[in-house]
Order: structure tokens, then sequence, then C-alpha cells
């Protein structure tokens, strides 16, 4: 379909992006002031930090794991998370039998209000097709070895559902107060493509 | 719909390569995006509708574009289709931001 009547987009996407800003402005569609709050919030507000304290809890409280378990987003909002892009919350837990890894085969979808948005890579075309065909050999690539006889789940994340991975706590830490606990829990962790370490 | 979005068990797409201590955004072009996309009333579109708009892209732009310029797209792309504003208008935005970015080099 030729359209010569069109202009082609400007090569440079900042200008093209300036370009719709300005005009979704000037339509009154968005307004500047909310544009830079949205930033903020997920620029420094919203991040795995949060995930982590949910972990450390679970690892704290096993009353609060249960619940975790059993229906993921109420247990997360108990401690004040919920939200856009995490309406609907599972949370799986690894075991010495079980590893679980997350994966949004189709685009993106990620649990925000846990772990922020996500990286690249998990929105990128390898890790997105390869998590559910060669977990192993992925989870190899981020250095870590799953020993034959555990059993490796995936999970393909949806718009309505979205996951998290509750690490194992690792060994030696039994003295470790909650704040201390979340200081060793990793975003990759909660994907599922890291183990956490005790230091 | 099938397409090439749906990425699941494909092959030939090479190692996952993650950044060590990657940031939320990689240039400030990137935050604007996200901030008009969360920023778009509800009313205006709907999810499976901003969907739908990247499973139209053509493969090849699909694949050799960034996530959030694939973001960009489909803003542009629904705008015009929900009657927001007019591709003319679009294009005059487009000659706007490049004039007053030559003019103030």
């Amino acid at each position: 379909m030729a359209d010569h009547d069109h202009t082609e987009p400007p090569s440079d996407t900042a200008l093209r992006v300036k370009a719709l800003e300005s005009l979704l402005l000037e339509k009154g569609l968005v307004e500047a002031d909310t544009l830079d709050a949205i930033i903020q919030l997920y620029e420094h507000n919203v991040g795995p930090q949060n995930g982590a304290k949910v972990v450390a809890r679970a690892w704290s409280d096993p009353d609060y794991k249960a619940r975790l378990l059993a229906d993921a987003t109420p247990a997360i909002a108990e401690l004040g998370y919920g939200g856009v892009q995490g309406e609907d919350m599972v949370v799986v837990e690894n075991t010495s039998d079980v590893h679980n890894l997350l994966v949004c085969t189709l685009c993106s979808c990620y649990p925000w209000p846990v772990l922020g948005l996500p990286p690249v890579w998990y929105k990128a075309a390898p890790y997105r097709a390869r998590a559910v065909s060669e977990p192993r050999a992925v989870l190899k690539e981020f250095g870590v070895e799953i020993r034959e006889g555990v059993e490796v789940r995936v999970w393909d994340s949806t718009a309505e559902l979205r996951y998290m991975v509750l690490p194992e706590r690792p060994a030696g830490t039994e003295g470790l107060g909650e704040d201390e606990l979340a200081a060793l829990v990793t975003r990759d962790s909660m994907i599922g493509v890291a183990l956490v370490e005790s230091t | 719909m099938n397409g090439i979005h749906d990425l699941g068990g494909m092959h030939g797409m090479g190692p996952v390569n993650p950044e060590t201590d990657e940031p939320v955004f990689h240039a400030d072009w990137e935050r604007r995006v996200f901030a008009l996309m969360m920023a778009i009333p509800g009313s205006v579109y709907n999810i499976d509708e901003f969907r739908h708009a990247i499973e139209r892209m053509e493969a090849a732009e699909y694949l050799s574009t960034s996530y959030y310029e694939h973001w960009l797209h489909c803003l542009e792309v629904l705008m015009i289709e929900k009657g927001q504003f007019e591709r003319a208008e679009l294009e005059a935005a487009w000659s706007n931001a490049a004039s007053a970015a030559n003019g103030s080099a």
C-alpha cells in the first residue's frame, strides 16, 4: 500500500516522541504534571525492592507465606503493594524439588507493583522464544545450574495474571531479620533466573 | 492472532544478553513514551486494542525496533484510529518538532 500523501515519520525517535507529546498536551489528553509524576513513580518508587520485602516477610512469617501462596494479591497488598499490572498475582515457590521461571512469550507482562518495569532482556525476542523451549539452557546463561531431578516450571504471564517467584531462602541466614533478608533478594531471583545467595 | 509477536519456542533468536546494572529507562524519550501511554485516559482505548495495534505491526518492523518504539508506533496509530487527532496534525507536529530542534541547534 503506497501512501504517497503521507510524510514518513522522522528517523530521530526522540523528535517523533516530542511531536506526539506536544500534540497530546495540546489536545488536553495528557497533562505535563501527570507525566512527570508517572516517571518519578516508576523510575524511583516502584521496583524489586518491593518484591524483596514480600519475600523477606514470607521467609520470616510462616502464616504470611501460607497466605501469599494461597492468594497472593491480598497478601502482597498487606505490605502496601498493588495496582496497575499487579491486579491478579500468583506467587510460585522454589523448593529443593521445583525451580520456577517467569516469562511473557507474547510481550512483556510482568508484576509491576513488586518488581517494577521489566528489563530489556525480558521483553526481547531471545528470552521470550527460548524460556519455554529450553529453560535449563537459558538458566545456564544466567549462571544458574539446575540439578537433574529438579523440576523446572515455566510460567507464561498474561495481561490478566502476573507471577512472582518466591526464591528459596539460602542456608546461613537463620539469624537475619526481615530488612537484612530483603537486602539479599534480587530482581532476577524473583523472575527465577537467579538464586538468592547468603552473602 | 498468530504472528511474529508469538515468540514462544521460536528458533534462531540467539543468546539472552542481560545488561549489568540496567537503568529503568535507556533514553529520555523512553520515559516520555511510557508516561504518555500511562497518562492517556483509559476511555480512549483499552489494552486489547493496544495489543491489537502491536500485532498489526509488520514482522520486520516488529523485530527491528525496540520495545518503546513499539509503544510509540501503537500510540500514533491508535490516536488516529480513535479520532483523537488526524494524521495531518501528527505530520505537522513532526515538522514543528524538527524546526524547533534545528532552531535551537
